[in-house]
């Protein structure tokens, strides 16, 4: 096995784990400090394949905003709340088992699937010789979809804007 | 076994955690996490066949759905904490009434 794909799987097993993790933890920083060591398993991945923006991505954009926003609610809130002593609610079995179908459906719709040869792959196959580094990857992503780039950020003000007027409308409440 | 294979596989188990991880947990802040575990799963999906057909495009739209991801916290996490400090709990069994 190659020195890639052993990291491959490592990555895959590590991810997997902080996913397991996750379930069993108690407390939320400690589901919280799992979910991050998921996600950067996972860019560790995305860089494994090659698509390094999208690795850079996951860990500015996740690991870097929402998670460390997650992490700071977290020790923000101070409700002196049971509510992580118990862990699991009452509907673990069903829960459970639907959550297996799902699995298992999953499993068969991509074991009824095959793997395409090399030539019908071709036919679908963007432009022979595309690359996912910085620079193909940029230009290809400022030139083409400038717009769409742009319009992510009218989401993020929305965003904002949607943020503030929930927090003010609580607290005019609370009077 | 092949690259593709292991990947999605992932990405299928992943996805299958996080819903496990949204039924069961009681802690609202938890199930957030857990529906994050879901999204980074659909995620790596994207990512993978994004790669395995060689299309730039596929890349390009994981861009706005992390900003969409991080809209979605951004929003989420107010409201939870809303609720939480006028129930005084994250449990969502106590915010029943939210059913409607």
């Amino acid at each position: 096995m190659s020195g890639p794909e052993l990291l491959l799987w490592f990555f895959a097993a590590a991810s997997i784990a902080g996913g397991l993790l996750m379930l069993v933890a108690r407390h939320p920083m400690r589901v919280a400090l799992a979910l991050i060591s998921t996600m950067i398993s996972l860019a560790g991945i995305y860089a494994l394949l090659g698509v390094h923006v999208i690795a850079v991505f996951q860990v500015l954009i996740y690991v870097g905003a929402v998670m460390v926003f997650m992490v700071y609610v977290i020790m923000l809130l101070d409700l002196r709340d049971p509510s992580f002593l118990e862990r699991f609610g009452r509907h673990i079995v069903p829960a459970v088992v639907l959550a297996a179908a799902l699995a298992a459906a999953l499993a068969a719709a991509a074991g009824s699937g095959r793997i395409m040869t090399a030539e019908e792959l071709a036919m679908y196959h963007g432009p022979a010789g595309t690359s996912f580094a910085v620079q193909p990857f940029s230009a290809e992503f400022l030139q083409r979809y400038w717009l769409h780039f742009e319009l992510t950020s009218v989401l993020l003000l929305a965003a904002v804007v949607a943020a503030i007027a929930v927090v003010r409308t609580g607290r005019r409440r609370d009077g | 076994m092949d690259r593709t294979q292991l990947l999605l596989g992932l990405a299928f188990a992943l996805f299958s955690l996080g819903f496990v991880g949204v039924m069961i947990r009681r802690n609202a802040l938890v199930m957030l996490m857990f529906m994050e575990l879901m999204l980074n799963g659909v995620i790596l999906s994207l990512v993978t066949f994004a790669e395995r057909s060689a299309t730039l495009s596929g890349a390009v739209l994981v861009f706005p759905v992390f900003v969409v991801a991080a809209a979605e916290i951004a929003i989420a996490i107010p409201i939870v904490l809303l609720v939480a400090r006028r129930r005084r709990t994250l449990d969502v069994g106590a915010w029943s009434e939210l059913k409607g």
